[in-house]
């Protein structure tokens, strides 16, 4: 069964503005490897828990102490546009 | 003489402490080799020529006055640009953060400024980690000192050739897929990732973070367990940090491979593997034997899914941690309207095409409807892979297999077929998924002069025996020697 890609779907949810032709061609290319990645389907897993963490690790608690962060105008010296000590952007909501 | 720029780097750390170099000499010396072959090789990004004079200029007054702070004091190295260096340009080769300044060190960088380390600048990579050539930067690709027509491996290719070119005494390399151990191989270097945990990914501008380990690129296998050790250890800021003390990776190096039991993975030993890289793997497995090591060959059957599981946990891990480069905090902002169409056309100016592939892959493989059939499923395999390689080592003390399926390929050989480049880690991929060390040894040269890489695998925590081996096989093998450098006027 050919694997179904609403490639423009998914490059919105990527926030990715490509062109007509760029989503064509990534669609193509997906369809690829896809193929590929779906031979994990053969495996029979079933009651097989899934991996996050490869080492026997659950949770990671440190001291509550109170210690220096990161220098505010060094870190908004780097923003695109930054004012009074904020990060700066467009409106999030047209106009109208 | 040997020039210092061709040092290892014990032989540089002895000629320190008898006198017979300084640091500031040893820097001049890689920064002088990188001016003849930089032209031709393109390992930097950035080279910090004031940086590490005035890092060599501390190192030697600490040396002169017997204050040295240990085994890598004043020695020259080189950082992959993936990891943040307070002050100096860090972009993942990456268009997105062109020009970003970090503001704090990551915890290996932090850890080699206090181990006395001078880096000579950060190198070249694949996009954000993102390939197996070193082709996908926005920079420019990095050519393979031994062969300039032909790729240095990747993802940390940059590093990899400024080490064979004699341009830093070492370097570090992230391994997400292969990224350490396939531009060794090419590259003819020790390149070890260590078990997942081990070293801190604080500072490590992530691709995929249950899969991304730090390790050292370097000319021999003790090089490579002091550079380990020095970055090695508990990190309260990362929490994937493993809580407990680090293996050793020198108690063990010279100890021989006696007794000791050493597994061929059939799945990762033949098929789709060149003959002669076939060849030289066969020939260190007989001198392995000859040593008095026991060879087992086993059959980890999952780990043929391996590619695949991996094409999907990387990039849907890479499609969420990429979302943070949206053109609010740092680095390019194309504007518009709002600020969905300023993020929209930010990112797809400022990533190129392997990172956007692999960002819609993930987004693809996490979306309502697949998450389930693919990123669970892979999720799963993980697991089996996991069991599978447990289930090995209660047979062998390592496994062994070739590290990449054939010497370093020519510029441009598979830019345009995606899959044939992920290819190149089909060796190399089980270990990251299960969490395992793994390095590749240099075991010889092909008939056209590239090097052959030998790849050791290790269980969780097993550095010490997978050094151990390393070494031997080191001892074993035929001297590689060093690349015939071109020199190109800049």
């Amino acid at each position: 069964m050919p694997i179904e890609i609403d490639i423009a779907h998914v490059a919105r949810l990527a926030r990715i503005e490509l062109s007509d032709q760029q989503l064509a061609d990534y669609r193509a290319q997906l369809g690829v490897i896809l193929d590929h990645a779906a031979r994990v389907q053969e495996l029979p897993t079933d009651g097989v828990a899934p991996t996050s963490h490869p080492l026997d690790m659950v949770n990671a608690f440190r001291d509550d102490v109170v210690s220096p962060s990161l220098d505010r105008d060094e870190v908004l010296s780097q923003a695109p546009d930054a004012i009074n000590g904020f990060f700066r952007v467009p409106p999030s909501l047209d106009n109208e | 003489m040997t020039d210092p720029a061709d040092f290892t780097l014990v032989e540089a750390a002895a000629a320190l402490r008898a006198g017979q170099q300084t640091s500031v000499a040893l820097t001049e010396a890689v920064l002088t080799r990188a001016s003849l072959t930089e032209a031709a090789v393109h390992a930097y990004l950035t080279i910090d020529r004031s940086g590490a004079l005035a890092a060599a200029e501390a190192a030697d007054r600490r040396i002169s006055s017997g204050r040295a702070v240990g085994p890598l004091d004043g020695l020259p190295i080189a950082l992959k640009d993936n990891m943040m260096t307070r002050g100096l340009e860090t972009t993942a080769s990456s268009k997105i953060l062109a020009g970003y300044i970090p503001p704090y060190d990551g915890t290996v960088v932090a850890r080699l400024r206090e181990a006395g380390a001078v880096f000579v600048g950060k190198t070249n990579l694949d996009e954000f980690a993102m390939g197996s050539s070193t082709e996908n930067s926005a920079f420019g690709p990095t050519r393979n000192p031994w062969n300039l027509d032909t790729v240095p491996g990747g993802s940390s290719g940059g590093s990899a050739a400024a080490v064979a070119a004699g341009s830093a005494l070492a370097g570090l390399g992230s391994d997400t897929g292969g990224s350490i151990r396939q531009p060794a191989a090419l590259c003819g270097l020790v390149g070890m990732k260590p078990t997942y945990g081990l070293v801190s990914r604080y500072g490590l501008i992530a691709f995929a973070s249950s899969l991304d380990q730090i390790g050292p690129l370097t000319h021999t296998v003790e090089d490579a367990a002091i550079l380990y050790e020095a970055i090695a250890g508990h990190d309260p800021l990362d929490a994937t940090s493993f809580p407990g003390p680090a293996p050793s990776g020198t108690v063990r190096l010279g100890a021989g491979v006696s007794g000791l039991r050493v597994g061929i993975v059939n799945e990762l030993s033949g098929q789709g593997i060149d003959d002669e890289v076939m060849a030289a793997f066969r020939t260190t497995v007989e001198r392995l034997a000859a040593a008095g090591a026991e060879i087992v060959e086993l059959s980890l059957p999952s780990t043929a899914t391996a590619l695949s599981a991996y094409y999907l946990i990387a990039p849907a891990e890479c499609s969420a941690n990429l979302a943070r480069f949206d053109g609010v905090r740092y680095g390019l902002r194309i504007d518009g309207g709002t600020v969905d169409e300023m993020m929209s056309r930010t990112r797809a100016d400022g990533f190129g095409p392997e990172v956007i592939r692999r960002i819609l892959l993930g987004t693809y493989a996490l979306s309502a409807g697949y998450y389930d059939a693919f990123y669970g499923q892979a999720q799963r395999v993980r697991t089996l892979i996991i069991q599978e390689f447990a289930a090995a080592y209660e047979q062998v003390d390592v496994l062994v297999s070739p590290t990449a399926p054939a010497p370093a390929f020519e510029l441009g050989a598979k830019t345009q077929d995606p899959l044939s480049m992920y290819m190149q880690d089909i060796c190399t991929i089980p270990s990251n998924l299960s969490g395992h060390p793994a390095m590749s040894v240099p075991v010889g040269l092909s008939t056209t002069g590239l090097p052959i890489g030998f790849q050791v695998m290790a269980p969780a925590l097993g550095e010490t025996v997978m050094f151990q081996v390393a070494a031997a096989i080191e001892e074993l093998s035929d001297d590689i020697g060093r690349p015939v450098l071109e020199v190109v006027a800049s």
